[in-house]
């Protein structure tokens, strides 16, 4: 059986994910007063990211479609295993 | 007129912003316009939930209401194939209890276009057949042991290998793949196994023996049975076992809309992100097929919490519980001496920040009029005088 490459960001169940620069994650935490520690983890090795190039303490954007408001903005930042 | 609209880009969300886009008439005055949107921005701010709202009893009650009218039973999938589909308050409590292994795993398998149109069904057959896993023992008739020699004689059956299109040359392949330390003869018959070693016993060949019917030959590890299925328009291949990582490597299969009910497995392949995604759609699905209404903004809050660490987690000791900071919050949910006893021992402190825990000692909760309190900043008030 021959085999295809599958990327794990065209799957229709995995969101857009995008790394945030330094501005915009100082902004981000500033917008809604928190540390980047109170924000939902998503792992270093996590599927969706391993072609992102980032480090924990980094903030991941993503944007999933949602059924209730079209489009719906999360922050995950990157925790160590 | 754009510029309006995209005033309130930041205020109001997407699908909202598009319906408007959609049904205000063509040529609106700007005056108009404006009117519109505050009145719709006014409208959303009220049906906003606000701040202390206890959103998790919410969303507690209105699953758990519903959970009471639904079946407790499995039922056999209609088809030709038997094939079981948990259903119901089961499957739900499969679901957020976050297991591992389910009791009946499956896949969903969507095809590219030659395959999906079902024009040629042998095509579809013989692909069906090349994702279904079959084992040695499915190909074969006897296993023997001699016990002069301790050699294992497999007698493999022509025409179940026909039928599966696999040759003898494959077969001695893929055993001696997975089987270290054993030459195998081929005697047109059968295959005859003798181990390398010397110091053989009846023992051991018996248990290699028993190893080598488990072994596969062809397809996908873990899939039991596949069923071919009209969808609408397209042909879709469901499976009974689920091996997600293995079939998206299939050049036949459309990757990108295959799906498995296995949520760990989704988490593994495809991020905690999908896998959050795929808990609404499992447990909305079987909400939906029980003809019972359950907004889904409930379903994806209990998702949400099952997924903020990064990981799965169940709701249950060992997953969402245990990451409370409260003892007596952990207490309160099960094994509460066990609990107790644990922080007693490393002299843990309870900051009483929860719902929980107050309520337990008889103070107000901080929820709704009970959460805000003054906070004043008493440097900075100083430093301003």
């Amino acid at each position: 059986m021959k085999k295809q490459k599958f990327k794990v960001d065209k799957h229709i169940l995995t969101p857009k994910h995008l790394k945030l620069g330094e501005r915009e994650k100082a902004q981000l935490l500033e917008k809604y007063n928190v540390t980047s520690k109170e924000l939902p983890k998503i792992l270093k090795i996590d599927a969706a990211i391993k072609e992102l190039d980032v480090k924990p303490g980094d903030i991941v954007k993503i944007v999933r479609k949602s059924q209730t408001a079209g489009d719906a903005v999360f922050y995950r930042v990157v925790a160590d295993v | 007129m754009a510029d309006i609209i995209s005033e309130y880009e930041d205020k109001l969300p997407a699908k909202i912003i598009g319906d408007i886009k959609n049904s205000i008439p063509k040529g609106i005055s700007d005056s108009k316009l404006k009117k519109i949107m505050e009145a719709v921005y006014g409208e959303y701010k009220t049906a906003k939930v606000h701040p202390g709202e206890s959103v998790g009893l919410i969303a507690a009650e209105s699953i758990g209401e519903p959970g009471t009218q639904m079946t407790l039973n499995t039922f056999h999938f209609a088809g030709v194939a038997e094939m079981n589909v948990t259903l119901g308050l089961p499957r739900i409590i499969e679901i957020l209890d976050g297991r591992k292994e389910l009791d009946n795993p499956m896949m969903e398998i969507y095809l590219k276009k030659p395959y999906a149109s079902g024009k040629k069904i042998e095509d579809l057959r013989h692909l069906a057949l090349q994702i279904r896993e079959t084992k040695l023992k499915d190909i074969s008739t006897e296993f023997t042991i001699s016990i002069a020699d301790f050699t294992i004689e497999v007698k493999l059956d022509r025409e179940k290998m026909k039928e599966i299109d696999v040759t003898t040359g494959k077969v001695v392949d893929s055993i001696s793949k997975q089987l270290k330390g054993y030459n195998i003869r081929d005697n047109r018959e059968s295959l005859i196994l003798k181990a390398r070693s010397k110091e053989d016993s009846f023992n051991e060949s018996y248990k290699t023996k028993e190893k080598i019917k488990e072994i596969t030959i062809k397809g996908i590890k873990g899939v039991k049975q596949v069923l071919p299925v009209k969808r609408e328009e397209e042909f879709v291949i469901i499976t009974a076992g689920s091996n997600l990582a293995d079939v998206l490597q299939l050049e036949e299969v459309d990757a990108y809309r295959t799906t498995t009910n296995n949520i760990f497995e989704i988490e593994q392949v495809l991020g905690i992100e999908a896998a959050r995604q795929a808990i609404v759609n499992e447990i909305f699905k079987v909400i939906e097929s029980q003809g019972l209404n359950v907004d889904v903004r409930h379903i994806m809050l209990v998702a949400d919490t099952m997924c903020v660490s990064g990981t799965l987690k169940g709701i249950t000791r060992y997953g969402v519980v245990s990451e409370k900071s409260s003892v007596l919050a952990r207490a309160s949910f099960e094994t509460p001496i066990k609990h107790i006893i644990n922080a007693a021992l490393v002299g843990e402190v309870d900051n009483l920040n929860s719902v929980v825990e107050n309520v337990m000692i008889n103070q107000p909760v901080p929820i709704g009029t009970g959460l805000p309190s003054l906070a004043v900043k008493l440097q900075k008030a100083a430093k301003e005088k």
